[in-house]
């Protein structure tokens, strides 16, 4: 009499969409927190253009790209899953690790000469919030490559399903950058 | 996809194949992680009563030695506040209501036979055992415990020399981030369990209500922790890097932290509370021998209560220096919270009407939660109303209240659970005196204790105080601080008799059927104590919804959910 | 025990009256409510109980007519619900949100643990020769209004005052505004309501409220030397 632990899900409901789903609308609520304290401080000390202008914007744009490439990578990632391609999801994962790293990369070159021309999160409201809200998300693109990284060692990229979880927290992330990305360097 | 580490395995050898450690400490079955939620929350509940007696002691004859521990300076009054709190909302009310109860009942009340992410849900406890250890770290280290309150208010939660505590407040900011990390986890695996896992004729409107009311509270504490998360990382970062959010000179506001809390901290207070109403709904009907009155309106407000809360935080927020405009509009929104809340607890009483009542112990502390929450729920209004609040915010007032509701969902609430699911949970059955004579001591006790606060909050006594004396006006009212402690000491007497009731019943105590209350609902068609994986080959299947009791046309008086009828269709 | 509005300490400002009208309207509605639903209840329990032979009544309470034994008082709830936030819009707004004309401005800084109280003195502005500054003092003369600007150093501080039925919490980084108006001579405490550092409990201050002329002779002491 074998009987499974796996219980037979509802046809139609994966329990690992639902779960990534939950903790995502629980990730949105924390950067929600973020960006509302952000906005309500901005709007009430008048702008902060004098603090924007030092930041740089042709890195964050180059950096934008880079993080929007590393979306099209995996959504390639799952697609190649999906049709049964042996090599595809491989090469995919790994290039968006890559393109994440490199986001990482020039956040740090970037925190750099911020930090060497004198503006610390300690500086000013302005940079409090920017270093926060910055760091905060790249620790996310940091466990974002962690997890990819994990799936591509561990070789399980055929069951495509692995691939679209993280996949949903890939997208999110990249979704957060774009909405940090004006608020913080264009606004 | 493989999410379960149980595998496929035959029940009859289960046990042999699992040593020690996988049975007791790295389970990964649902109802061992709701025991180890429950034996984690109980040692705090201990820690944060005697706490709390420590406190009695010194309100009601301050500055003399405290019995056991000494004598209470001011700074250690503070730690013993700040920590009282901390200790019963996260680390007493949360695992038990939440992980003890949640853990337990949801696979078995919905027919899984186990959470839908069970390595998931280990690694939750772990997380939450972690917690409770950087908490429990954070009383011995240089300067002491966090003492700014446990709303942690900034500036003085910001600063090391506002409080003196460092290290203290760091590691309870830590403690409280593992904490949330814990019932993320566990929320993640009980939404998408309830959702993914129920047994074929569950459907939502068949769910008992206990499982609705744990759902409504998780979704709630995932949707509402993350500005909280937020704000504890800004006060981490201005304690340690020097940043300035909440600080007035660097271009920081303090009342940030006030939102972004009480965002978060309204939506707990039901976090804490829905549970154990969920617990008194499902009593209720077993003891009355009825169904429960407006199934689906009760879900329906509960639902709206849980919208509303979102909206409402501001009424902590009365005179904190906020807009004063702000306050009539969410005085009109918090009033409004009694409304589903005034038909949960009507819908309660209306069950009782031409029922069939059965006065066994945990219908006592179900008709206790009933009585004891509606005068927290008539107290509420006062605070709600903005211009009566402008007097009563931050008296004892405030304290008789929030004890009259979290105290009333955790203890009568709390037991009234632990009562009905222990023959489940342990397969033996509690001594019904033992669990009477716990029951009306409580009670009795509670209200000697709490009662008198009301009044003393009226007078006028701020909250925090460690020294009542020091107010000329406090002082002809002393005597009611004295009142309050010896209730507050016999409260705790009062526990002697569950503790005495728990101990004899495991080792002697009679064993428990498999359906000792003839209740209806899915968790007593599994043997007590139920197998790993709940049930043998077959699992049940539902046909009807939980509470039909006392059907018309039938001989028995209940009808279980599983039972199949050839004739009817109900 | 019972009578709750006996607890309140005297009520010696002008709008303190009507802050306690609108506790007494809650008062007494809740009591009522509360006797109504206990009395309901215990009605119920007793004669409800479980006897032999008598089984209960299957009432789902699902369709509408049921449902309206409850849908009624509930509605009877949100009216009375109305009825406490209408009577109490206009006290909050009184007392918080507008500000009579006053002659005397008074500011309080508020730090740990002590309240620094600043006069402008004869010429009525801050920031000259002619202030004075007086710790955990406040005086103030009887029957006048009186403003005064709440200040802290450090960390959030709450004023309070039983007797007038006055709190506001005072935050670092703003000047909060307030007022009252005492009806009645004495001498009354004012002690801090926020937790605020070990030496929250017993940080207070003492309000003495003057006749007009005792006001004018403790005006006339102090400000005598300048």
């Amino acid at each position: 009499m074998a009987i499974s632990a796996e219980a037979p899900a509802i046809p139609g409901i994966l329990p690992g969409k639902v779960g990534v789903w939950w903790f995502l609308a629980s990730e949105i609520m924390l950067f929600g927190g973020l960006i509302a304290s952000f906005i309500v401080f901005r709007l009430g000390s008048g702008g902060w253009h004098g603090e924007a202008a030092h930041l740089s914007v042709p890195i964050a744009a180059v950096n934008t790209l880079v993080l929007l490439t590393s979306s099209l990578t995996m959504v390639q990632a799952f697609a190649t899953a999906e049709r049964g391609d042996q090599r595809g999801p491989r090469t995919y994962l790994a290039l968006t690790i890559l393109l994440g790293l490199a986001f990482l990369g020039i956040k740090a070159y970037e925190y750099t000469s911020e930090i060497l021309a004198g503006f610390t999160p300690g500086t000013g409201i302005f940079w409090s919030f920017y270093y926060t809200m910055t760091g905060l998300h790249a620790l996310h693109v940091l466990a974002g490559a962690v997890v990819n990284s994990i799936l591509l060692g561990a070789g399980r990229l055929r069951n495509p399903h692995r691939l679209e979880l993280a996949g949903l927290y890939w997208h999110f992330v990249d979704v957060v950058w774009i909405f940090l990305f004006p608020l913080l360097y264009l606004a | 996809m493989r999410e379960s580490g149980a595998g496929t395995l035959d029940t009859h050898e289960h046990h042999a194949e699992r040593g020690f450690w996988r049975t007791y400490v790295f389970s990964t079955d649902h109802k061992m992680i709701g025991k180890q939620y429950l034996s984690l929350g109980l040692f705090w509940a201990v820690v944060g009563g005697l706490l709390a007696h420590v406190m009695r002691w010194q309100l009601a004859w301050p500055d003399t030695a405290v019995p056991g521990w000494g004598e209470v300076g001011p700074e250690t009054y503070n730690v013993l506040v700040t920590m009282h709190g901390t200790i019963m909302v996260f680390f007493v009310a949360m695992p038990i209501l939440l992980g003890a109860f949640g853990n337990f009942l949801i696979p078995l009340m919905i027919g899984a036979r186990d959470m839908a992410f069970p390595r998931l849900n280990m690694l939750s406890v772990w997380v939450f055992a972690l917690a409770s250890l950087v908490l429990l770290v954070s009383f011995f280290v240089p300067g002491g415990a966090a003492s700014a309150g446990w709303t942690g208010y900034p500036p003085l939660s910001a600063k090391v020399e506002y409080t003196g505590v460092n290290w203290g407040l760091n590691l309870w900011i830590l403690a409280h981030a593992l904490e949330f990390a814990a019932f993320l986890m566990g929320g993640v695996n009980y939404l998408t369990t309830a959702i993914a896992l129920r047994v074929p004729g569950m459907t939502f409107f068949r769910l008992p209500l206990v499982i609705w009311q744990q759902l409504t509270a998780t979704t709630l504490f995932l949707l509402s922790v993350g500005p909280l998360i937020a704000g504890a990382v800004m006060l981490l970062l201005d304690r340690i890097i020097g940043t300035h959010f909440y600080a007035a000179e660097g271009g920081g506001d303090p009342l940030l932290w006030q939102h972004l809390f009480w965002f978060f901290g309204h939506p707990e207070v039901y976090v804490i509370l829905l549970p154990a109403v969920g617990l008194v709904l499902d009593v209720l009907p077993v003891f009355a021998r009825k169904p429960i009155f407006g199934y689906r309106w009760i879900i329906y407000s509960t639902i709206a209560a849980g919208g509303l809360s979102f909206i409402v935080w501001a009424h902590h927020m009365f005179v904190s220096g906020m807009d004063p405009r702000l306050a009539m509009p969410f005085s009109i929104t918090t009033i409004l919270i009694s409304v589903p809340f005034a038909y949960i607890m009507f819908a309660m009483i209306a069950t009782l009407y031409k029922g069939s009542i059965r006065f066994d112990t945990p219908m006592l502390w179900a008709l206790g939660f009933i009585a004891m929450f509606i005068v927290g729920g008539l107290t509420g209004i006062f605070n709600g109303s903005a211009p009566a609040d402008i007097y009563i915010s931050d008296t004892y007032f405030v304290v008789a209240h929030f004890h009259y509701t979290l105290f009333s969902s955790v203890v009568f609430g709390g037991f009234a659970g632990f009562y009905f699911w222990f023959p489940k949970m342990f397969g033996r059955l509690l001594s019904e005196p033992l669990g009477k004579i716990h029951f009306w001591l409580t009670l009795v006790f509670f209200n000697v204790t709490f009662f008198p606060l009301h009044n003393i909050g009226l007078a006028g006594m701020m909250r925090r105080i460690a020294n009542p004396l020091e107010y000329e006006y406090l002082v002809p009212h002393q005597w009611i601080n004295v009142v309050a402690t010896v209730g507050a000491i016999l409260l705790l007497a009062s526990q002697i008799p569950f503790v005495v009731n728990v101990v004899w019943s495991l080792l002697a105590g009679k064993t428990a059927p498999k359906n000792p209350w003839e209740a209806n609902t899915l968790e007593w068609t599994a043997p007590s104590p139920p197998p790993p994986l709940n049930w043998g080959a077959t699992l049940p299947v539902v046909y009807r919804g939980a509470y039909e009791y006392s059907l018309p046309d039938m001989a028995e008086d209940w009808l279980p959910q599983d039972r199949a009828l050839a004739a009817r269709s109900r | 025990m019972l009578n709750w509005m006996r607890w309140l300490p005297e009520n010696v400002s002008t709008y303190g009256g009507e802050i306690d009208a609108v506790i007494a309207l809650i008062y007494y509605v809740t009591l009522a409510w509360f006797f109504l639903t206990l009395g309901v209840f215990g009605f119920f329990l007793i004669r409800y109980r479980r006897r032999d032979g008598r089984r209960a009544t299957y009432v789902a309470g699902e369709r509408l007519r049921e449902a309206a034994w409850i849908l009624v008082p509930v509605a009877v709830v949100l009216v009375l619900d109305f009825w406490i936030d209408l009577r109490g819009g206009p006290v909050w707004a009184k007392v918080k949100t507008t500000m009579p004309p006053t002659e005397l401005t008074i500011q309080v800084t508020a730090k740990q643990f002590n309240w620094e109280i600043l006069y402008p003195g004869p010429d009525g502005k801050f920031g000259t020769e002619d202030d004075r500054q007086f710790d955990n003092e406040l005086h103030v003369p009887v029957g006048k209004p009186v403003r005064l600007v709440l200040k802290s150093k450090d960390v959030i501080h709450s004023l309070f005052s039983p007797n007038l039925r006055f709190k506001q919490d005072i935050v670092p980084g703003r000047a909060i505004p307030a007022w009252f108006e005492a009806t009645k001579p004495g001498k009354y405490e004012l002690p801090c309501a926020e937790l605020c550092g070990f030496g929250h409990s017993g940080m207070k201050a003492w309000l003495y409220v003057h006749s007009p002329e005792e006001y004018q002779k403790w005006v006339n002491e102090q400000w005598a030397s300048s």
